[in-house]
């Protein structure tokens, strides 16, 4: 086996030795990638299904609770004084400025209007899932009228925006639409 | 310490399996011949109880898995079956969920104990952090395993810790979705969580196994911290320490079988009896027990620190509450190991064990007023200990001068007569 060649040249089988090396452990990745992505959501749980939900009955001041993709979804009639109440908190007071409603531009502002549909504003829907670790805050409770997370006490104001505790953003807005004054869609 | 073995193997078998695979001598050096130091307390029985409690989770758990049904439609169904229906399977499952406590107990002694002896120093730093390993591992376990009832503290509890995860930024909710296998905790979740639950106990076992041959390796440590420096200062394993660790594990079963026969629920929380509702969570989540230190160091972070809001500050403090004990070794800069030559670190580790306690009881109240205050303050002194008071002790503290021996310690304090039946009977020589 004499090589000649110096230890700094590069030989044939160095060569060899380096690729195979880098196909092992592109081969191990990648036989690796299917027992790590079968943990993800499965097919049946990705289909994304939107609700129907018929809002007519809810009474200003009252609201309801739907399920849509596995978590609670609240649609809250809101009375004028909380909306008002609402409309009223100068923003530089709110602990997370965003509006995080996706049916408006990602850096929208937390204002009320932004976290309602102009025109519905009365009809406030979110997911009902505190951004902290995800309990269900109690609604028409807590120190703003709003919601009140009973699990590590955040509260939420009349606009489902965090006011004090330690959730760090405002409850998400999900997609939606009105099909008409009594009917809204979900996702 | 390991020393040269003793071992002569006399019956035929014992010759057949010498040449082929010597079993027989590996079994005699670590419980027979192995020595221990003679001046061991009972403090040092908690690591054969450890081993003992996770034989019996081991056991009875097969034995419920062969009659629980992980599926989010009947789980919360069979585990009630197993307390009615499945003959012994009340027993079975109260000595598997009461067993969970009994092992944290005692890891939490045996824990102490390492604190106060400085049973972590130098040369036993890997055998530390081994164990360590081992209490990490043990909790993501008892908390895979309280989901599997799947009743409300199991749904929301798994709800919260999973959600621990969305606090890492950009890639947490990724993540999250990827343990959880889905949009919410549900049935992907329990599924995973209950193969998860079978196999994790199986990986405590190996790592208990290093664990001991770590401690081989270095040798027990003893109430004096000082090595052993002759054959004097030790006793063979058999029969000192199997008896006495025997004896020991019977007063313990005493203590595991008061709340096993007589108050099988009182560790548990009464809203797991009722089965997991997504739409409603329980007024109070508190986990068990044996979480609440830790959860109220999650719970006590209200407030962003710079850039990191509180929910991630949260998650951090509570991961580093124990991470750092993997750094204990090296925040501890002084060389005694003992408290009982170290005046001044003696009154701090008993400040440092009444925060816990004070921990673990804010845990299980309400987050409000008083009680946050308090599980802050109580959260900034736990890191302080190892962050301040530890490193600093070692410079400013003087310790006790340390006796020049075990047996010379023993001999003192037994006014210079006694000597352990068994151990060589030379007089004692300098
Ligand atoms: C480190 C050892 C273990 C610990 C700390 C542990 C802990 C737990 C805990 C806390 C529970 C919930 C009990 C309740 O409240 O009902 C549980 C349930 C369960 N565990 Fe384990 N476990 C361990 C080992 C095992 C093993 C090896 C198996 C084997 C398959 C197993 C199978 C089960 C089953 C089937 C349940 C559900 C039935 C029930 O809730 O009682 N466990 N475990
Ligand atoms: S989950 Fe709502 S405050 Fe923690």
């Amino acid at each position: 086996m004499a090589n000649t060649a110096s230890p700094a040249d590069p030989t044939r089988r160095d060569f060899l030795y380096l690729t195979t090396g880098a196909m092992g452990v592109v081969g191990t990745a990648a036989a690796l990638w299917p027992f790590i992505d079968q943990m993800n959501p499965d097919a049946s749980t990705r289909a994304l299904a939107s609700i129907e939900v018929d809002i007519g009955a809810i009474e200003p001041g009252q609201s309801i609770t739907v399920q849509w993709r596995g978590k609670p979804v609240f649609i809250r009639n809101r009375t004028p004084e909380e909306i008002e109440a609402a409309k009223s908190v100068p923003l530089a007071e709110l602990r997370d400025p965003l509006a995080r409603n996706d049916n408006a531009a990602a850096d929208a502002d937390a204002s009320d209007a932004n976290r309602a549909t102009d025109g519905m504003e009365n009809i406030l829907v979110m997911v009902g899932v505190c951004t902290h670790l995800g309990c269900i805050p109690l609604g028409q409770q807590g120190e703003y009228g709003g919601w009140f997370c009973p699990c590590h006490g955040s509260h939420y104001d009349t606009a489902g925006r965090i006011r004090k505790g330690p959730a760090p953003e405002n409850m998400h807005v999900p997609v939606y639409t009105f099909v008409n004054d009594t009917r809204l869609r979900i996702g | 310490m390991s020393g040269h073995s003793t071992y002569e193997p006399r019956t035929g078998v014992e010759k057949w399996l010498e040449r082929r695979l010597p079993i027989v001598r590996l079994m005699h050096d670590t419980a027979v011949s192995y020595p221990t130091p003679r001046n061991l307390n009972y403090f040092w029985t908690f690591g054969a109880i450890l081993v003992f409690m996770l034989v019996v989770q081991i056991l009875t758990g097969v034995v419920l898995a062969m009659h629980y049904a992980a599926n989010s439609a009947v789980a919360f169904q069979s585990v009630e079956a197993i307390m009615r229906d499945v003959n012994w399977g009340w027993l079975l499952r109260y000595m598997h969920a009461n067993g969970a406590s009994m092992f944290f107990i005692a890891v939490f002694i045996h824990m102490f104990k390492a604190m106060y002896y400085g049973s972590y120093k130098e040369p036993r730093e890997l055998l530390w952090i081994l164990g360590v390993i081992i209490l990490l591992l043990m909790m993501a376990t008892a908390f895979m395993g309280y989901v599997l009832p799947w009743g409300q503290m199991s749904f929301w509890g798994a709800t919260v810790i999973t959600n621990f995860f969305t606090a890492i930024p950009l890639v947490g909710e990724p993540i999250q979705t990827l343990l959880i296998g889905g949009f919410a905790v549900d049935n992907a979740t329990l599924n995973r969580f209950f193969s998860l639950h079978y196999l994790l106990p199986f990986m405590i076992f190996g790592v208990v196994i290093l664990h001991i041959w770590a401690l081989h390796v270095s040798g027990q440590n003893n109430p004096l911290g000082i090595d052993t420096k002759s054959e004097k200062d030790t006793v063979p394993f058999t029969p000192y320490a199997t008896l006495k660790d025997v004896f020991a594990l019977v007063v313990f079963c005493l203590f595991f079988g008061w709340f096993l026969f007589f108050q099988p629920n009182y560790l548990g929380h009464p809203d797991n009896y009722i089965q997991a509702n997504p739409l409603v969570t329980p007024a109070h989540i508190v986990p068990e027990w044996y979480f609440l230190p830790f959860y109220a160091i999650l719970r006590a972070i209200t407030f962003d620190i710079g850039p990191i809001n509180s929910k991630l500050g949260g998650v951090i403090a509570m991961f580093g509450s124990i991470a750092i004990l993997v750094f204990l070794p090296w925040l501890d800069t002084s060389k005694v190991r003992s408290a009982r030559f170290r005046p001044l670190f003696k009154i701090f580790f008993w400040v440092f064990a009444i925060t816990c306690v004070m921990l673990g009881w804010l845990g299980s109240r309400p987050a409000e007023g008083g009680y946050v205050l308090a599980a802050q303050l109580f959260t900034a002194y736990y890191f302080a200990h190892f962050l301040i008071v530890l490193p600093l002790l070692g410079f400013l503290e003087t310790p006790k001068p340390l006796p020049t021996s075990i047996t010379d310690a023993v001999l003192a304090k037994n006014g210079g007569h006694a000597h352990p039946v068994g151990a060589a009977a030379s007089p004692e020589k300098h």
